[in-house]
């Protein structure tokens, strides 16, 4: 998994990236899925942009899936996370946590989230009727 | 010494452009080089330190002393998920 491209410019198949991690021994499969919604901070949202620094995202994401599966070993971890045009309703990001119980994976997948997050370095640009703005950047970081 | 750095969303926005190739005395330190962005662009004069700092594809001190061939990317607020 960690050879693939986290990455896709095209629509997540969420079902296919669940059918890829479920194996016979999991009873529990967490999806979650990011997506676009049409209200950011009060104001009115209507597509994103998103992009990466590419090698590095690639090679952060994977950071953080190894980190996820050397904590939770019995967990089963997929991760697309898709790049460029986004409008309303699209997922933007598709995680599949699979274990042989609930508890790990709900745990593990939301590990997944937060600290792709933190640390992978994927920027969005939200556009609305009021303009367009990236997101993080009006809160001074010093 | 050479080193490329790279520009990402806002900080694209801002310079204009993707890449610069940059000229630069040995011993200058990516800090350095976000001070003299900030001196050329108004829209970063409130940003007296860089956002993150990325060298050859890893986060870094933004103190590191840059070598000859680095590539270097400010990373601006993250926002992936």
């Amino acid at each position: 998994m960690t050879t693939m491209s986290f990455f896709t410019q095209e629509s997540i198949d969420t079902a296919a990236l669940a059918r890829s991690v479920v194996r016979p021994s999991d009873g529990a499969s967490i999806v979650f899925e990011g997506i676009v919604r049409n209200h950011s901070e009060g104001k009115s949202v209507q597509s994103i942009d998103y992009e990466a620094y590419l090698p590095m995202a690639e090679k952060e994401m994977a950071a953080v899936v190894d980190d996820v599966r050397a904590a939770y070993p019995d967990v089963a971890v997929a991760v697309v996370h898709r790049l460029g045009h986004l409008v309303i309703g699209d997922a933007s990001i598709a995680i599949v946590c699979a274990s042989p119980h609930r508890a790990e994976a709900f745990a593990a997948c939301r590990e997944v989230i937060d600290r792709i997050k933190k640390s992978v370095p994927i920027w969005k640009k939200e556009r609305g009727p009021d303009g367009e703005e990236w997101v993080g950047w009006q809160c001074k970081h010093d | 010494m050479k080193v490329k750095l790279l520009y990402f969303a806002v900080l694209r926005d801002i310079a204009g452009k993707r890449d610069d190739v940059l000229d630069l005395p040995d011993g200058t330190r990516a800090a350095d080089v976000w001070r003299r962005l900030r001196d050329e662009h108004r829209e970063l004069r409130d940003y007296a330190q860089p956002p993150m700092t990325a060298i050859n594809e890893s986060y870094a001190d933004a103190d590191e002393v840059l070598r000859d061939g680095d590539e270097l990317v400010f990373i601006p607020p993250v926002a992936g998920g």
